[in-house]
């Protein structure tokens, strides 16, 4: 039976300059354009800092099995959510792409403009 | 050790030893965590999911919002997340006027972070950038020339829709934030009645639980709202 843990401040300051390190390495790497990268970045030292902040600050790093179980629970939970959702979304546009757009009549002052790809969902009527 | 222990301050009737107690506190705590983790969740997907869509319009919204005051909030919020720990900590070894001391800190950062974001609403409200007001004048047909942000017809729509996202995901985290408010008035005021030592203090590590899970909403919410236009900015 684990007696009461008290993590030493010392623990808590590192975590606190290592979260403020992050913050200023997310905002200097903003100033550059990576591209499709950039939500990666940003995603990567954001839950680097999450994690920093659930383990030691949050004291999980030294909970039961039980609290980490239910944590992971709900992270893998979280993570059905938006990958199931994502790769739903995606395929379905893709579905709307191989069978192309419904050809709409064009307007005379439309007709100079360069033909624009629809970017809007199907709607059921296609 | 008898069947009946003699009675312990701090420990409710229906829980064997002080240890049990705490865990079915944080357990229970980490249960309500992970409703909320879905409750943000489906506002993260929502926002994954636009930007996917309108990648030029979210680039460009972003670039709208003041980036020293989304970073002076996150400072003020990971400085409140330390003093809510050392709260904890000062719980934890029995030191009573630390911890009042600690929560009455987290309390005032707490009320800096609100007093930064009303500023910023403020702002944003001036410069028709709240989303249910338009630059948009629909009797000339023209952006409003008094609107300093003026936003490129050919994305006015995108933008909007990453303004809304913006203020409901920063509503709803600001709402968590007054909530935690009165969280910590409370908890100051149950601290100053002793209430607290180093054998009973679960309100005080639970209350930390919610104050950080507050405090890891914002380290995502930030590069993600305030960060992704900046490159825009500084023309790199």
């Amino acid at each position: 039976m684990s007696e009461h843990h008290v993590v030493p401040v010392k623990t808590y300051l590192t975590i606190f300059g290592a979260l403020m390190v992050g913050t200023v390495l997310t905002v200097t790497v903003a100033k550059y354009n990576f591209g499709s990268l950039n939500v990666l970045i940003a995603l990567t030292i954001a839950s680097i800092k999450a994690t920093l902040v659930i383990l030691f600050f949050m004291h999980v790093y030294y909970s039961s099995k039980l609290t980490k179980v239910v944590i992971g629970a709900g992270i893998f939970w979280f993570a059905i959510l938006i990958i199931m959702t994502i790769t739903d979304y995606r395929v379905r546009q893709n579905w709307h792409i191989g069978l192309g757009t419904v050809e709409k009549p064009i307007a005379a002052n439309e007709k100079q403009a360069a033909p624009q790809h629809s970017n809007s969902m199907p709607n059921g009527g296609h | 050790m008898s069947e009946h222990a003699e009675h312990v301050p701090g420990l409710a009737h229906h829980f064997a030893t002080m240890e049990q107690q705490k865990e079915a506190g944080t357990v229970g705590m980490w249960v309500f965590l992970v409703t909320e983790l879905m409750f943000f969740g489906g506002l993260f997907l929502v926002y994954t999911i636009f930007r996917s869509t309108y990648p030029e319009g979210f680039e460009y919204g972003s670039f709208l919002l003041s980036v020293p005051l989304g970073l002076t909030n996150t400072v003020v919020l990971i400085l409140s997340s330390l003093t809510m720990a050392m709260g904890v900590h000062s719980a934890q070894t029995g030191k009573q006027g630390a911890l009042q001391f600690y929560l009455v800190v987290t309390l005032l950062l707490c009320l800096a972070f609100l007093g930064i974001k009303s500023i910023e609403y403020t702002t944003k409200v001036k410069d028709h950038l709240f989303p249910a007001y338009t630059t948009y004048n629909p009797v000339t047909k023209e952006a409003d020339p008094t609107n300093t942000h003026a936003v490129p017809t050919k994305i006015k729509s995108e933008v909007r829709t990453f303004l809304w996202i913006y203020f409901l995901m920063t509503g709803l985290h600001a709402f968590h934030m007054i909530v935690g408010a009165g969280m910590l008035v409370a908890l100051i005021w149950m601290a100053r009645k002793g209430r607290f030592n180093e054998h009973y203090n679960s309100p005080i590590e639970i209350g930390g639980l919610y104050w950080h899970f507050v405090d890891i909403v914002w380290i995502f919410l930030f590069p993600l709202l305030y960060l992704s236009g900046y490159h825009l900015n500084s023309g790199h």
